[in-house]
């Protein structure tokens, strides 16, 4: 099982690669939306490539609940588990 | 005559040639062809494995998650307006957005976003398929992402009239300021079509040569031996504006515009009229519009592809506008060595007419050592000197569907 640091660290990689914020910026208390001006498509490019990073389905009624990273990693840990 | 003049104040592009104006004007200018192998792993199944790939990468130019955001057209679109912009130097030049209009075409639009998504979809299932791929691979993206970008709120037009759309964004950009529409508009074409199924498509229909011979032979307009165009890639964007509002703000202009043409053949979907009259009258109308006397004309970009029948016809049209004074007048084909940019092609050739004018020199026709007997016309193949005076040079462009696009420049 991946730590809940693991899963920030991959969730990071994956934010940098599409929103281009900083990896280290993407930490659990942050707002995907607020703080790290992911936008509603970017936020759509990050589930997916979250699902497919970590073998698990995001279906789109639970990503308006994923507000902050801590919220989304905390859904892969759930999914995971 | 059209009372408002319509000036060029600003020039860019990224070309098989040159990733800017001066590189790729300084390469066309020393005959330098821009086709080569294309490396890609998928050009082994093709009939066709050459083309024109841009010169610099557009992720070496632009930020990379502003372009993973872009289709390639509209990547080499806004390289190429970034370029154009600067040198008009529009930066801080306060302009009102309500009177800056963009009218930036492709001939395809995004194909390789569509069809990279629609393998996504065949191979990953529905999931995979891009949210941002509709507003990627939509025909009017790079004219939008331009606007958005330089905060242009006028018009924003895309035409499209394949191989012509690059000149009738030009022609559009002008009726803009001549109908009091807009003061600038930033005006161009693009095109990234270097893909597999294009390619194969233009092949099938035998558009493409299949000439194996060495990359840098095989675009030759006007050459007994030509077979078929090369497929490039790129972008050119022009900065047009009102005469007034260009003095008014002390911009330095490259030419002006003396007028447009738009005609259809209405002839057959794919292939020209073989006598060219669809063409000859919207080059007569360039000149109409512009009240240019034929005499003055002394240089003309040719559409010329390098396609056995397209060629004659150009040569008839001009014969048939200019009469005796096609004489004095020094034709060229720039995709003898930049390759067919497609939707892109006319905005690069009025870049390269424009600085023709500007520099009174015409770019030499490379690879044709064997002028095709039914073309009579002067079409050197080293640079040639313009005359000086007032002097106009013309750029023509065709596309399937019958389009027939002329704009005529004139030297300042």
């Amino acid at each position: 099982m991946a730590t809940t640091e693991e899963i920030r660290a991959d969730l990071a990689d994956i934010v940098n690669e599409v929103a281009g914020v900083d990896a280290d910026d993407v930490q659990l208390d942050k707002s995907f939306v607020d703080d790290l001006d992911v936008d509603s498509l970017s936020m759509v490019e990050v589930v997916v490539a979250a699902e497919e990073k970590f073998g698990v389905t995001i279906p789109d009624d639970e990503v308006k609940n994923l507000k902050t990273v801590g919220d989304a990693v905390a859904y892969i840990e759930r999914a995971q588990g | 005559m059209p009372s408002t003049r319509v000036v060029v104040t600003g020039l860019g592009t990224t070309s098989p040639v040159g990733g800017d104006v001066a590189s790729t004007w300084q390469a066309l200018l020393s005959g330098t062809s821009g086709i080569a192998h294309l490396t890609d792993e998928w050009v082994e199944q093709l009939p066709v494995r050459i083309g024109g790939r841009v010169a610099v990468e557009p992720s070496e130019v632009l930020e990379r998650v502003k372009a993973r955001r872009l289709d390639r057209s509209s990547q080499f679109a806004m390289v190429a307006a970034d370029q154009a912009w600067a040198d008009a130097g529009l930066d801080g030049a306060g302009l009102e957005p309500e009177r800056l209009g963009v009218a930036v075409a492709s001939g395809i639009g995004g194909v390789t976003t569509l069809l990279e998504n629609y393998d996504a979809l065949l191979q990953k299932g529905a999931r995979r398929v891009s949210p941002l791929a509709v507003p990627m691979l939509m025909p009017n993206a790079p004219a939008a992402n331009v606007s958005l970008k330089y905060g242009a709120r006028a018009a924003v037009h895309a035409p499209t009239s394949a191989c012509a759309s690059g000149n009738e964004a030009i022609a559009m950009a002008v009726d803009l300021i001549r109908l009091g529409r807009a003061d600038v508009v930033i005006a161009g074409g693009t095109e990234a079509a270097i893909h597999p199924l294009p390619m194969a498509a233009f092949a099938n229909m035998m558009a493409l040569s299949k000439n194996a011979a060495d990359p840098t032979t095989v675009s030759r307009p006007w050459d007994t031996a030509r077979d078929g165009f090369v497929l490039g890639e790129g972008g050119a964007v022009l900065v047009l504006e009102s005469e007034e509002h260009a003095r008014a703000r002390g911009a330095r202009a490259y030419a002006e515009v003396r007028g447009a043409g738009i005609s259809n053949d209405a002839h057959d979907i794919a292939q020209p009229d073989p006598e060219g009259r669809g063409g000859t009258r919207a080059i007569a109308m360039a000149l109409r519009e512009g009240d240019v006397d034929p005499a003055s004309v002394v240089h003309v970009n040719a559409h010329a592809t390098s396609t056995p029948k397209g060629d004659i016809a150009e040569g008839l049209m001009l014969h048939a506008v200019l009469g005796q004074h096609v004489d004095r007048c020094v034709v060229t084909s720039t995709k003898s060595m930049t390759g067919h940019l497609l939707g892109g092609a006319g905005a690069l050739e009025a870049v390269a007419t424009v600085m023709a004018l500007h520099d009174r020199v015409s770019p030499p026709t490379i690879n044709l050592d064997d002028l095709d007997p039914e073309v009579e016309l002067d079409i050197p193949t080293s640079r040639r000197d313009l005359p000086q005076g007032d002097i106009v040079a013309l750029n023509n462009s065709f596309g399937f569907g019958g389009a027939n696009v002329a704009v005529a420049f004139g030297s300042l």
